[in-house]
């Protein structure tokens, strides 16, 4: 996929000035944030804060023991009849996809929802060989036919309104005019259902791979998931190597936490568990099941203090908490991922220099933490960022030289006292206007006028004995 | 994160770091604590060596230069037995960043874990380490309050019900709710003024709830979040204010004390 994060804060500011964008947007990921208040504290909050730590733990277990958990995937998904291949990047990923094509000679795809597919560019390499692809869940589905990219990880079209989808479906499909969602999705489902039984192959990404069993699991809302990975004589899941859990009591945990953290539900209305094709006794089911699994730079993070990151399940929730997610909406960040979560693992993936304003998209709330499912640390890691992004010479001059002059001030208590009277008195001469990089301020609020005597000297002047006046 | 079992702080000389905002700023706000802690019979004292905590630098990476600033926080509070601030950030970064700062300087390390001990907020350190939550305080006059749920205080130290503790025990003081009060105001330091269009897009819709809130203030723990809110309403021409908890406390002592 094409990266654009390095122009994260122009594309932000356009963002932030389109009403329909700002309000779709406010409007999603409040809903999804409540839901995920609701759900995950349904019980209490000790419930849901143990659910989490449980969640957490089991994907910490699960990425100590990720070299040895993959090999014992890999034997048990083989042992299942599922053919197994490894990509060390995007274009191995690439190459996999294009070779079962050719193999099964494939003229038309249909698409289970998969950003790890976005992130490796998977439906371009398609199209390029003329190879039909159809997304088969709804709001990718809208993406693709909109010619755009999905702006949040499990609600593509969150910066849509249904008006725009609706004006969508009329010009592009040719729907007859309705205001009614339900009937908008009936209409699309129907569109889909010829994809759905003429596809040579289904394509999916992999929600958790249990190593145990060597089991494919998928949560989905739509059903188009159960289609893709049954109807078609091929199925190929593509599944990042961080997705693996020890076995399945982990993965009933995991899969409670990613319903109630991503969508606000107990339980996402369609759990699939793919073990291997189709047996002789089965009613139907694919000939062929291949999983692809995905390196593209997360063993590279495996190997750093960022490890932790990989412990992510997608689940969105983050995104839903960051004030600056929810105004800027999820394209600004110029990848597949977006929010706090793409805000890290966007430069982690694909080098600081090509990302480099995202470590700086946060206030550091805090909210992202808090809501983390498997509890990332994000907020620590964007810091940890932002100090690479120093070490490494990406920072800009005039930061240099202004945090430079602030220690030189700050670490001595002579320098502080006489930097503290000069700021007094040129803010006295600039009036209500900060000077340099610091106007980023005064453009938009008041900055307040120095005391006129400083705490330190009030306290001097109380040791002296002189009462202090608290007009 | 989970931090270590702290010492008592009861019956301990409290050496106040001000922060170098409230120093050059809001320095009425450092008096208004130190008034509170005297009316409580707490001996202050004022490390005249102090600057700042080092968060500005460390926040946006530099960390060499925050650790130089740490230093001298270090060199200041040497001799403390227990650091109150009046913010929950400032409190945070020490209590927070201070060890992993330190981790490769021996001669240091100690310091900094024992300062990550003592450091208070000052909300907490009255609740929590005292056990207080009567001060006997009387305002003047019946005002409402509403409070805003400083980041670093309620995510970082879990602070929240402390400030409201202290303030409901106060006479003619009533505390009504702020809508989305744990919602960031959108300064984050220098990202107020790095990604300062987006920053403000956050302090508008902060500054529509503090609007539509029927209260007569806003309270809240950080002199930072405070100077964002307070920027944004005055450029705005807003009536209404953020205030320091410790100014609306203060405002409660007895008449001679104040």
């Amino acid at each position: 996929m094409k990266l654009n994060a390095n122009n994260f804060v122009p594309v932000a500011e356009i963002a932030i000035t389109d009403p329909q964008l700002t309000a779709a947007v406010k409007r999603g990921t409040q809903a999804a944030f409540n839901n995920r208040e609701a759900a995950m504290y349904a019980y209490g909050t000790e419930h849901g804060e143990g659910l989490r730590q449980q969640a957490a733990e089991a994907k910490r277990r699960a990425l100590r023991r990720l070299p040895e958990l993959l090999e014992q995937a890999e034997a048990n998904m083989q042992a299942n009849g599922i053919q197994v291949r490894w990509a060390g990047d995007a274009a191995e990923a690439q190459q996999h996809v294009m070779e079962i094509v050719r193999q099964h000679q494939v003229k038309r795809v249909a698409k289970s929802k998969s950003m790890l597919t976005e992130e490796t560019g998977i439906n371009h390499v398609l199209e390029a060989a003329n190879i039909e692809v159809v997304e088969t869940d709804l709001g990718e589905f809208i993406v693709q036919i909109a010619g755009e990219t999905p702006s949040h990880i499990i609600a593509p079209v969150i910066h849509k309104s249904k008006e725009a989808i609706r004006d969508l479906f009329i010009e592009e499909l040719a729907m007859p005019f309705t205001d009614d969602a339900a009937e908008m999705a009936r209409f699309a489902r129907q569109h889909l259902r010829d994809v759905f039984l003429s596809a040579d192959m289904g394509i999916s990404g992999g929600n958790f791979l249990i190593a145990e069993t060597g089991t494919i699991c998928l949560v989905t809302n739509e059903g188009n998931g159960r289609m893709v990975t049954t109807l078609p004589k091929v199925h190929v899941a593509l599944i990042g190597i961080e997705k693996i859990v020890e076995n399945l009591d982990d993965y009933a945990t995991l899969t409670q936490v990613i319903a109630r953290s991503g969508t606000g539900q107990a339980i996402a209305v369609y759990s699939h568990m793919i073990n291997g094709p189709r047996r002789d006794e089965d009613a139907d089911g694919p000939e062929h099941v291949y999983v692809i699994l995905v390196d593209n730079g997360r063993s590279d993070i495996y190997q750093t203090d960022y490890a932790e990151v990989l412990s992510c399940i997608r689940c969105g929730a983050c995104l839903n908490g960051c004030p600056v997610y929810r105004l800027t909406g999820g394209h600004a960040y110029g990848w597949a991922y977006s929010g706090p979560i793409g805000a890290v693992i966007t430069p982690l993936l694909n080098g600081l220099e090509n990302a480099a304003p995202l470590p700086h998209a946060s206030s550091l709330c805090g909210t992202c933490k808090a809501v983390c499912p498997v509890d990332i640390d994000l907020p620590r890691m964007l810091l940890d960022l932002r100090h690479d992004l120093v070490e490494e010479g990406h920072s800009q001059f005039i930061w240099n030289a202004g945090i430079k002059g602030w220690a030189i001030t700050h670490r001595s208590p002579r320098l502080y006292r006489l930097a503290g009277r000069a700021a007094r008195l040129g803010t006295k001469l600039t009036g209500d206007y900060l000077p340099g990089p610091l106007s980023g301020w005064t453009k938009y609020r008041d900055f307040p006028s120095f005391a006129p005597k400083s705490f330190h000297e009030l306290w001097e002047e109380r040791q002296k004995g002189k009462r202090h006046d608290r007009s | 994160m989970s931090l270590p079992e702290r010492p008592s702080p009861k019956g301990k000389k409290v050496s106040l770091f001000v922060t170098c905002i409230i120093d050059m700023l809001y320095p009425h706000t450092g008096m208004s604590v130190v008034d509170i802690l005297e009316h409580l019979g707490i001996e202050v004292d004022f490390p005249m060596a102090q600057t700042c905590c080092g968060q500005p630098g460390f926040n946006s990476g530099y960390r060499d230069e925050a650790r130089q600033v740490a230093r001298q926080f270090l060199r200041a509070f040497a001799d403390a037995e227990v650091i109150v601030t009046p913010s929950g950030s400032c409190a945070a970064m020490v209590r927070h960043e201070y060890p992993t700062l330190f981790e490769d300087e021996p001669e240091w390390l100690a310091q900094a874990e024992r300062m990550a001990l003592i450091t208070w907020e000052f909300s907490e350190y009255l609740v929590d380490g005292l056990g207080i939550e009567n001060m006997k305080l009387a305002l003047p006059t019946p005002q409402t309050f509403a409070f805003h749920d400083a980041c670093h205080g309620l995510r970082l130290l879990g602070l929240k019900e402390q400030a409201r503790t202290l303030l409901e025990h106060v006479e003619n003081a009533e505390i009504i709710d702020l809508a989305e009060s744990d919602v960031c105001c959108g300064f984050g330091g220098l990202f107020s003024i790095k990604m300062a269009a987006i920053s403000n897009a956050m302090l508008q819709n902060k500054m529509a709830t503090i609007e539509d809130n029927p209260g007569d203030t806003i309270v809240t723990g950080d002199a930072s979040c405070l100077t964002h809110m307070n920027g944004g309403l005055q450029k705005h021409n807003k009536s209404k204010r953020v205030r320091h908890l410790a100014d609306v406390l203060a405002e409660g002592l007895p008449r001679h004390e104040a």
